[in-house]
């Protein structure tokens, strides 16, 4: 089904039912329990689950298939986050073209930064993008500030033209939507000690993800996305085969780089601000580590890792001092001030610590990913049940 | 008519004269040997042929056209297709895949934005893959990885690879070194069949001489950077100079 074969068509409707079911999947805990701060279901980390896992799945379009790593890919993030709110500023608080120019503006960065970058091939090519990212950086800081509004970022302003839409009628601010349905309504749903939030931004940021990792399905599955695998593979075979792999690869840039304007886009339809610091170069390297952390080249890896990432982020940093003590209070009373203080350093404003140690521990027990840590776990289970072992490609 | 036309083609590296004044001709349907103790120059000479290098001076005219100064992508697309003495194939693959990308280069030329219909939709490409992959004797592998087959396999491979192209020139760098016995005899087997049903030229490269006159129209004997003689297999097995340089120790 949709030129699918049936086991990617049947793989397809599991992240879509997956998508769909996020806020109760993210939320297992009942609201007053000791546990509910591990609850993720809150809209504003669940759509920067779909928002950054959008941009690792397109990333992972040039570095998991050609193996070409850029460690610029931010600087599409911002000019899309950038083209967006000059959307809302000009035209109207519409998601809809301000996602579109943010992919199309990134697109077309992306094809010059590529066509240079890629006269280059391993570090040289990695370094080069980084130079590039770093300039667009510095640059909306300072030369670009009248576009860009420098350290202060762009914002949204009530003497702002917006043409499509009618004049304002209230003194506060208005908020991005889709056709009049606001980004930032919400619908909970008691039940129980439980309760879960809809979000439509959620929603949309979650539609959209769901259609770029369908995309993403079909490049994988189609001759480009063999051509691709195979200049990470050996690319003088490939050229010595008759195919031209320049193209391939500024192909696969231009794609990813708008993947990463598109997220850069909804970020700002989140919340309809855009600042340079979102390009900086820490912000290109954490995509690279959703990737690897997930599984370079699988189909969901990616995702998986900017889960995890965004998860790691936003919930252990904000475990604090006193909440460990609550946890640690049966231990006696000198014994529970050492292990506060040790776990102390990895939670809050420690949360890089632990970030950093699970990554060490993913990259060099499972080389593969998050992915390959599943389908060893799924292989155990199914040697139980049946003899033979089937090498299945990773999904 | 000769499809492939070197002529004066000279390459250094360094203090290091590898082609010194090199002339060959190539004649249109025929098997053509080149021969030559180890470091005459006959890697080297293919490297020029397809665009890996680039002669210091000379030239070389594949069908009427130069091929100086072309990508080797090009010149592929031109019909000349390479086995290289250590087997280059897309180890992380499988082996079906392997085999489709030339299909691929063949049918849609050196770039296409091909990315929304699905590889396995492709059923002319995946029957042409699996007939070759039947010439070669590897049909039941066609869903292994490319990197773990053994020597010779992978050497197979990269000749279906070349072959299901249907080149108008083969350039062959040693086929069948590190293969046994028996895979050496099928593939000399295999390169007689394709001869007769196809129209395709070969420049073939071989140290195991047994190889060599099952094959050759003619033979080039290359010492030191520089055709000694050219003349076919009966004249070159009695050639006293080839004994002595190159013959001698291989015992015919
Ligand atoms: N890229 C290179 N740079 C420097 N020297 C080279 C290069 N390629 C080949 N040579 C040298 O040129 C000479 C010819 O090498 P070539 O590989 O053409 O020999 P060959 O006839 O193919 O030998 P063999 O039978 O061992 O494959 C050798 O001395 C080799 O060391
Ligand atoms: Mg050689």
């Amino acid at each position: 089904m949709f030129g699918l074969s049936q086991k990617d068509t049947r793989f397809l409707f599991i992240v879509i039912a997956l998508t769909l079911l996020t806020p109760f999947l993210l939320n297992p805990f009942p609201t007053d329990s000791a546990l509910a701060q591990f609850n993720a279901g809150y809209p504003a980390l669940m759509q920067r689950f779909a928002i950054y896992g959008l941009m690792a799945i397109g990333f992972n379009i040039l570095f998991g298939l050609t193996g070409y790593l850029s460690f610029g890919h931010a600087a599409f993030l911002g000019i899309g986050s950038y083209a967006a709110v000059w959307m809302f500023k000009l035209l109207s608080m519409n998601v809809l073209p301000a996602i579109i120019l943010a992919t199309l503006l990134a697109g077309l960065f992306a094809l010059v930064i590529g066509y240079i970058s890629l006269r280059r091939s391993g570090i040289y090519f990695s370094i080069l993008t980084l130079a590039f990212a770093e300039m667009s950086y510095r640059l909306a800081y300072s030369v670009f500030t009248p576009i860009t509004n420098g350290e202060t970022g762009l914002q949204l302003n009530l003497k702002d033209p917006r043409i499509l839409d009618a004049a304002p009628t209230s003194a506060s601010l208005p908020v991005p939507s889709l056709f009049g349905l606001e980004m930032n309504s919400s619908w909970t749903l008691d039940l129980g000690p439980w309760d879960f939030t809809f979000n439509v931004g959620y929603y949309f940021c979650a539609v959209v993800a769901i259609l770029g990792f369908y995309l993403s399905l079909r490049i994988f599955r189609s001759p480009f996305g063999l051509m691709l695998r195979a200049i990470k593979s050996n690319q003088n075979r490939l050229n010595y085969t008759g195919l031209n792999s320049r193209p391939y690869t500024l192909a696969a840039f231009v794609i990813s780089g708008m993947y990463a304007g598109l997220a850069g886009g909804l970020l700002a339809a989140m919340d309809p601000l855009a600042g340079a610091e979102r390009m900086q170069w820490t912000a290109s390297g954490e995509v690279v580590l959703m990737t690897i952390m997930g599984g370079v080249g699988t189909l969901m890896g990616p995702v998986l890792g900017a889960g995890f990432i965004k998860y790691a982020e936003n919930i252990f940093s904000k475990i604090n001092e006193s909440i460990l003590h609550s946890w640690f209070s049966w231990l006696p009373d000198g014994l529970e001030d050492a292990v506060v203080w040790v776990f102390a350093r990895f939670v809050g404003e420690g949360w890089h610590l632990t970030l950093g140690l699970m990554f060490m521990i993913i990259v060099i027990a499972l080389p593969g990913g998050l992915v390959e840590g599943g389908q060893r776990i799924a292989r155990l289970f199914r040697r139980k049940s049946e003899d033979a072992p089937s090498a299945t490609p990773a999904e | 008519m000769s499809i492939l036309e070197v002529k004066g083609v000279n390459k250094r590296f360094g203090g290091l004269q590898a082609l010194g004044n090199v002339n060959l001709s190539v004649k249109e349907d025929t098997c053509h040997a080149i021969i030559g103790p180890n470091g005459a120059g006959k890697s080297t000479l293919l490297n020029c042929l397809v665009g890996k290098l680039i002669p210091d001076s000379g030239s070389v005219v594949f069908d009427g056209q130069s091929v100086l100064g072309r990508k080797p992508h090009e010149i592929n697309q031109m019909g000349i297709s390479r086995v290289f003495q250590t087997p280059e194939i897309f180890s992380d693959l499988s082996v079906i895949e392997n085999v489709m990308i030339p299909c691929f280069a063949k049918r849609d030329g050196a770039f296409r934005m091909h990315a929304y219909e699905g590889v396995h939709q492709e059923k002319g490409i995946i029957e042409q893959a699996e007939a070759i992959l039947a010439d070669v004797n590897m049909l039941d592998k066609r869903h292994m990885h490319a990197a773990s087959l053994s020597r010779g396999d992978k050497r197979r491979l990269e000749m279906a690879m070349c072959l299901v192209q249907e080149p108008r020139l083969l350039l062959l760098d040693e086929p069948t070194a590190g293969m046994a016995r028996a895979d050496t005899n099928n593939t000399i087997e295999l390169l007689k069949e394709i001869r007769k049903t196809r129209k395709i030229t070969m420049a073939i490269i071989e140290h195991d001489m047994h190889v060599v006159f099952s094959l050759a129209d003619r033979i080039t004997v290359l010492a030191q950077g520089t055709p000694l003689v050219e003349d076919t297999p009966e004249n070159i097995k009695g050639h006293p100079k080839v004994r002595e340089a190159y013959l001698g120790e291989a015992q015919v």
